[in-house]
């Protein structure tokens, strides 16, 4: 869904109507935004992305009560094919079409290209999709703000538990580019700083790998007892399921450092069983979450939200909160300030509860580690996550003080 | 432990099997490429969606219709093969008297809409698709485990790609296929039917990529990028093993599969390029391939 017909001709007309009308009446019918979902909606991030954001986005509007509390809302979508060249370029277009929210964005590579383009435009940008702590780290900026995961979180928070449940002797397999990487080194530090080894880490060629085996062959002659992945997508669900081909989850634990509940879905629980995770947001959680997902679900039968779709709920919402709190559609044009005003109060949504963000763009909210039920656990359907450990919100995240964040510095 | 080149000898031992082991995908889905090249001259780009479309089949088999693994060894072939007669008779046969270019474009463009379809369909990341049973356990080799279904999967390569070649290269069928695309207008003269011999071969060819599929889906994520992944190698060793020549894909095919197998233990990061670079060295020293025939 990007711009349906009634939309168009309710902008028009409100446009029209706007210009005949007097002054005071025309700002009531012309809170006129467009938010668009930069994501991937074709290729291998789609299902963790792609629609079901979409889906979330407008669930966050419906919520909000968009309609009627007088804006006028436009949903754009832009799929960014994997290239951090088509990403940036659609939001330079999206900018000057007026777009005064960017969100989602999964694949870190394109996800800080867009970071830099808001910075340019000065229009806000909500980070939910991208993995790499840097976000909010060097490359921070006064218009971002990143929600949901980062690869420090994820590190920690699996890492951390894998550790401390026994697992001491770790081999990495990682996808060859800058996420993975940096996922892979920050998982090591923890693992090593706990009294941990690495035993081994092979990079494999993104995307072109297929078939693991070799890798996972050479996992298993490392003599380690976790498998850490530090891969995402179809990657770590060819990953999981040739691990278990080969016997590899009788001999070692594995731990995916970052999976999404879609990945889950698509390996099968028969596969997934007994995987350790984190996540920042799980639908059967408790019951606002519950709620939360059967509001949405008309919308995404077939695909339930991970962290980053619900991010893009409760991102939206706080940013539909904060333009109305400020209360000036001129001043909502100015990505610092609307961001500023997001960072100024406390955010609260059925997907992720009370959190806050803080004054380098991190959303703080827990991370949950989660262990991936047996088929018989299972109660119905997308029922997948056994709550493990959860790690609060100020011990998840990267101290600000040692992100580099210029944005706090100065 | 016994070390060669630094490296523990099991594992490479385990590395020169699971090179066998994907060389087997290579060689099936580059033999139907050469068949289809060699008999009609078309590239056909598509194989690798057929490839994706085959496992998806297997798995809609057992998840709609609840038909098991071995008779889709079957089913999904044929009914692959059937599209691949469909879309020959509907599209590919316009472009014969055209330009090779205009074949590659179609089957291009034909590959790109089957999997925007199914990503449309069942997402990105796929279905999750298991196995027999029976071929479920591993095998302790004492260097390595084996999974007996990886196994199975060569034993099947190795009788397909032998009966494929066996049928093209000995029988009387293939002396026919083989004399239709040299001399069309001959061979009608026998009384043969020409056009329909042609639109059989390509859903032949079509089907040993379903098979192919059906073969993976119990390895691999089934998801509509599969094919995608593997068309660049496959295209590859057709082109290294000769285009058409139908011994060459196969024995370009393993061996290939073997020297990614080391290439991923030695330097892993090479592993999606060296394919290519074997290709380049084979093309300067033999410009049509090892068992080519100079045109």
């Amino acid at each position: 869904m990007t711009i349906s017909r009634r939309t168009m001709i309710g902008t028009a007309a409100a446009g029209v109507a706007a210009a005949s009308l007097p002054l005071g009446r025309a700002r009531a019918a012309g809170k006129a935004l467009k938010i668009a979902v930069i994501s991937d909606f074709s290729g291998p991030y789609r299902d963790i992305g792609g629609p079901t954001s979409v889906a979330c986005v407008q669930q966050a509007l419906a919520d909000f009560g968009a309609k009627d509390k007088g804006y006028e809302v436009t949903v754009l979508q832009g799929d960014h094919q994997e290239s951090p060249a088509v990403g940036t370029a659609l939001a330079q277009r999206f900018y000057d079409q007026g777009v005064d929210l960017v969100i989602d964005v999964p694949n870190s590579a394109i996800g800080i290209a867009i970071e830099g383009v808001a910075h340019d435009k000065n229009r806000a940008y909500i980070n939910t999709n991208s993995a790499s702590s840097e976000i909010t780290g060097k490359f921070c900026n006064a218009q971002t703000v990143h929600w949901t995961y980062d690869t420090y979180m994820l590190s920690h928070s699996t890492g951390g538990a894998m550790v401390k449940a026994g697992g001491k002797k770790w081999f990495f397999v990682t996808a060859d580019y800058a996420f993975g990487h940096l996922l892979h080194e920050q998982t090591a530090a923890v693992v090593k700083q706990m009294g941990g080894t690495e035993m081994g880490n092979v990079n494999f060629p993104f995307p072109q790998t297929t078939d693991f085996s070799s890798f996972l062959i050479q996992a298993q002659s490392s003599g380690a007892d976790v498998l850490g992945l530090a891969s995402a997508g179809k990657d770590t669900v060819n990953l999981v399921k040739q691990a278990h081909q080969f016997g590899i989850n009788r001999k070692m634990k594995i731990a995916g450092l970052l999976v999404f509940i879609n990945d889950v879905h698509g390996m099968g629980l028969d596969i997934a069983q007994g995987l350790t995770l984190t996540e920042s947001f799980y639908w059967n959680m408790n019951d606002r979450t519950r709620a939360f997902m059967a509001r949405v679900k008309p919308r995404t039968p077939d695909n339930y939200p991970s962290m980053g779709q619900a991010g893009c709920y409760s991102g939206v919402l706080h940013f539909m909160k904060a333009v109305e709190a400020m209360n000036n559609m001129a001043d909502v044009k100015n990505g610092a300030a609307v961001v500023a005003q997001m960072k100024k109060m406390p955010t609260d949504d059925d997907a992720y509860g009370k959190a806050s963000i803080r004054a380098d763009g991190r959303f703080m909210c827990n991370a949950y580690l989660f262990r991936v039920k047996t088929p018989a656990e299972s109660k119905g359907p997308w029922d997948y996550y056994d709550l493990v450990a959860t790690t609060p919100a100020d011990k998840a995240f990267m101290p600000m003080a040692a992100e580099g964040c210029p944005l706090v510095k100065a | 432990m016994m070390m060669i080149f630094g490296k523990p000898a099991p594992l490479l031992f385990g590395q020169l099997l699971l090179g066998i082991i994907n060389g087997s995908f290579y060689a099936m889905l580059s033999l139907g490429l050469a068949i289809i090249f060699g008999l009609l001259n078309v590239i056909n780009f598509a194989h690798g969606a057929l490839f994706m479309v085959g496992a998806f089949v297997t798995w809609g088999l057992l998840h709609y219709l609840g038909i098991g693994y071995w008779p889709a060894l079957v089913v999904a072939p044929v009914m692959v093969g059937a599209f691949g007669l469909l879309i020959e008779r509907t599209l590919i046969r316009f472009t014969y008297k055209l330009d090779i270019l205009y074949g590659l474009l179609l089957t291009f463009g034909l590959a790109l809409v089957l999997e925007g379809l199914f990503t449309n369909g069942f997402g990105s990341s796929g279905v999750s698709y298991n196995g027999p049973d029976i071929l479920s356990g591993t095998l302790d080799l004492g260097f390595m485990y084996l999974p007996v279904y990886r196994a199975f999967v060569v034993v099947a390569a190795i009788v397909i790609c032998f009966a494929v070649w066996f049928t093209i290269e000995k029988t009387s069928l293939g002396a026919l296929l083989r004399a239709a695309t040299e001399n069309p207008a001959l061979v009608q003269s026998f009384g043969v039917n020409v056009p329909r011999l042609i639109s059989l071969t390509f859903a032949g060819g079509v089907a040993l990529a379903g098979l192919a599929g059906v073969l993976a889906a119990p390895l691999y994520s089934v998801n509509p990028g599969m094919g995608t992944s593997l068309i660049n190698t496959v295209f590859a060793v057709v082109v290294i093993g000769g285009m058409g020549s139908i011994g060459g894909a196969i024995l370009t095919g393993f061996g290939l599969g073997i020297i990614q197998g080391f290439t991923e233990v030695f330097y892993p990061a090479a592993s999606s390029v060296v394919v290519f670079a074997v290709m380049a060295v084979v093309l300067l020293a033999r410009p049509a391939g090892l068992f080519g025939r100079v045109a």
